[in-house]
């Protein structure tokens, strides 16, 4: 498929074609009107002239016969400028006027005819041309009456040429102007649809060409280049993902690989045993990586937004401490809840209790202010403005200012971390299931220590 | 290491035979399944798609059906839901590698009594199956769950043992009172979370364990023997004798 594709086929040349198209037309129609106006109305004039003296000619024949008749028509050709007469008697006969025959042509009863005249004194004649009206009178007489129309003739030829080169110049034009319009317009397009090639072959950081002149076509490359920026920030994330999953698959199953081999070497049940019960726990661990991922995932999809329901989060704070509190105190920390009922959102109660679950056991390995001591944590419910804020605070180490975007992120985790148990998914599920509430996960200095703040939107009940 | 005695320890718990129908269509986990559970000394009916299941299940001789959700030519959640249309009221567990939050809400509303996200841990199933074959209505006449010398009042919601007071906490109470209702059977701590907390997740961390250790203090405190038992690899068990 080439991509210069023929301007005729461009919206732009379509476009100016059809607009020619009417240019022309109206353009006609004016000059038409013209013309009918102005040589239309002189000819009608002249025809009329012609056919009333045709009339008052044929009434003279019969009031005073052929010879009042041809006298008339002397007079008449000698006196009237530009005014043609002949009255022929029976066989074609000369009778008056200022014509010597019966133009070729005329073989009818009252015929209008057109023929050449010869005007002037010899040798300085023109030929000119004249309108007449040719009647049959009683007893074989003709007679002919015409007006020289060569000026009217001229003026109407100029007017036509005019309407001529008017229509023929605006085609001209029109379609010049068009063949350019469409050539810049399909060259943008063209610049266009080559850099989508480019990203179509593999280059997600081709860009669509900007001209800079903030027309509709900017303006598209514009939200198209947005566009691109997100799917390549969404797919370098994937491709981070799924090679962080390939890594934190291929730990374990090397380990457990390795594992089983090594027991197969001996032959001893306890060994085998052993190995058997630790590769389980391995599986486990990988199905619990397996799970919260399936969990980020399906909150990241949003396809559970329509099943939240009203929810006082007071209550679910009240739960989760209650169920976290002898655990956290039989390490030698503490956990305290200061909250109020009334926090209400729409939400759901499983995912939102593991969002806490996610808090606390972080504020439980990494919130110790002294090792070994036990974290002291403090979980507070309460409404701003239009939100329900949680806060989950520690007083431990705290994460730096650099490290806060970067720890919501899949599999990642810090390198003080990596001595504890875990997976690096808790914060991402955290995160995503903020997304999914339509709410937000800021992580803050508690100065010591870690706050991490939950906004919600606040649920009014519509009464 | 937990695990390595998991089957002979899990069996202690067991004092019952029971009828058990799998459906279940994929064959190698299903051989486990039926292994598994015969060697706990229960009888084992197999069927391996859905139609053939249902009808199995309308026979009504079995204690417990397990049913997979998914099945070929007549799905999991239908089986149940023309188990329930016939008035059938055969306990059932729902297995399921759908892992959707929503999936739970779905088995249950169309009539399984409990349910059970693949994979799964054979100590985690067994629990819950004898616990669903050992589900006694309880008479609301005698508000009263006795298990040893332990006396649960439901009315007014104290405990007693060997006559003497036990004062717990409204969570320790049903806690406990989930223990005594499944007496004689192993309830595992993923239950306990799902029942007492009504929590779907996985804590990742012994959270129940602590609120255990803590009932059983109170319970055994000047008593020489143990009534909270913790069953090793697999969770924990009131003795009923």
């Amino acid at each position: 498929m080439p991509v210069n594709s023929s301007i005729f086929q461009t919206s732009t040349f379509r476009l100016a074609a059809i607009y020619l198209l009417v240019f022309v037309i109206s353009a006609g129609a004016i000059l038409g009107y013209v013309y009918y106006t102005t040589v239309g109305l002189l000819e009608r004039q002249t025809e009329d002239t012609i056919h009333a003296e045709v009339v008052g000619l044929a009434d003279q024949y019969r009031l005073l016969g052929v010879a009042g008749l041809a006298e008339t028509v002397h007079r008449r050709s000698t006196e009237t400028d530009g005014a043609i007469y002949l009255l022929e008697g029976p066989g074609q006969t000369f009778v008056a006027g200022n014509l010597d025959a019966m133009p070729l042509g005329v073989t009818q009863n009252q015929t209008w005819v057109d023929f050449p005249i010869t005007v002037g004194k010899a040798p300085a004649t023109v030929q000119h041309t004249a309108h007449g009206f040719q009647v049959e009178l009683a007893n074989g007489y003709d007679l002919l009456v015409g007006r020289d129309v060569n000026a009217l003739r001229q003026f109407r030829e100029v007017i036509r040429e005019a309407l001529l080169w008017a229509v023929g110049m605006s085609l001209v034009i029109g379609l010049g102007g068009g063949y350019l319009m469409s050539r810049n317009f399909l060259r943008r397009v063209d610049a266009i649809t080559g850099a989508t090639r480019v990203i179509m072959a593999g280059d997600l950081s081709g860009r669509m060409p900007v001209a800079g002149s903030n027309d509709e076509l900017d303006r598209l490359s514009g939200s198209l280049n947005d566009m691109l920026s997100q799917i390549e920030r969404l797919m370098n994330g994937m491709k981070e993902v799924s090679s962080n999953v390939a890594h934190d698959l291929k730990t374990p199953l090397t380990r457990m690989r390795a594992r089983i081999e090594a027991a197969l070497r001996q032959d001893s049940v306890q060994e085998y045993k052993t190995a058997l019960s630790q590769t389980i726990d391995e599986c486990d661990h990988l199905l619990r990586t397996f799970n919260a991922l399936l969990s980020i995932a399906q909150a990241e999809s949003g396809q559970m937004r329509q099943s939240l329901q009203p929810l006082d989060l007071n209550d679910t704070l009240t739960d989760v401490v209650e169920l976290y509190e002898p655990l956290v105190e039989d390490a030698g920390g503490s956990l305290k809840l200061e909250s109020n009922v009334g926090l209400n959102i729409r939400g759901d109660r499983q995912l939102i209790a593991q969002v806490l679950n996610n808090l606390i056991d972080n504020a439980m390995k990494y919130g110790e202010s002294e090792a070994g001591k036990g974290a002291e944590i403090r979980v507070r419910g309460l409404i701003e403005g239009e939100n329900v804020v949680v806060e989950v605070s520690d007083y431990g180490g705290g994460i730096g200012e650099n490290d806060r975007a970067h720890v919501l992120n899949r599999f990642v985790r810090l390198d003080e971390s990596r001595s504890k148990p875990g997976n690096g998914l808790g914060l991402s599920l955290v995160a995503s299931v903020m997304t999914l509430h339509s709410g937000q996960l800021q992580l803050e200095d508690n100065k010591p220590g870690l706050r991490a703040v939950l906004r919600l939107p606040i649920y009014r009940q519509a009464s | 290491m937990q695990h390595a005695e998991l089957t002979s320890e899990a069996q202690q718990g067991t004092e019952m035979h029971m009828r058990i129908l799998v459906i279940e269509d994929d064959r190698e986990a299903a051989s486990w399944l039926v292994k598994g559970l015969r060697e706990s000394g229960h009888i084992v009916d197999l069927a391996t798609e859905g139609l053939q299941g249902l009808t199995m299940a309308l026979e009504g001789v079995h204690d417990v059906c397990i049913i997979d959700r998914m099945l070929p030519l007549m799905d999991g959640l239908t089986v149940i839901q023309k188990m329930r249309a016939s008035d059938l009221k055969t306990p059932v567990l729902i297995l399921s590698a759908l892992t959707d939050v929503d999936e739970r809400v779905k088995g249950l509303r169309a009539g399984g009594d409990d349910y059970l996200a693949k994979p799964y841990a054979f100590a985690e199933l067994l629990a819950r199956v004898e616990g669903l074959g050992s589900r006694k209505l309880l008479d609301p006449k005698d508000a009263k769950l006795r298990a040893l010398d332990l006396e649960i009042d439901l009315m007014t919601r104290t405990v007693t043992r060997g006559g003497k007071p036990i004062v717990l906490q409204p969570r320790e109470f049903k806690l406990l009172e989930y223990l005594v209702r499944n007496a004689g059977h192993i309830v595992t701590r993923t239950m306990l979370l799902e029942k007492v907390w009504d929590y779907h997740f996985d804590p990742q961390t012994n959270v129940i364990d602590v609120h255990v250790s803590r009932l059983r203090a109170k319970l055994d405190k000047g008593f020489s023997e143990q009534l909270l038992q913790t069953v090793r690899g697999a969770g924990y068990m009131i003795r009923a004798r």
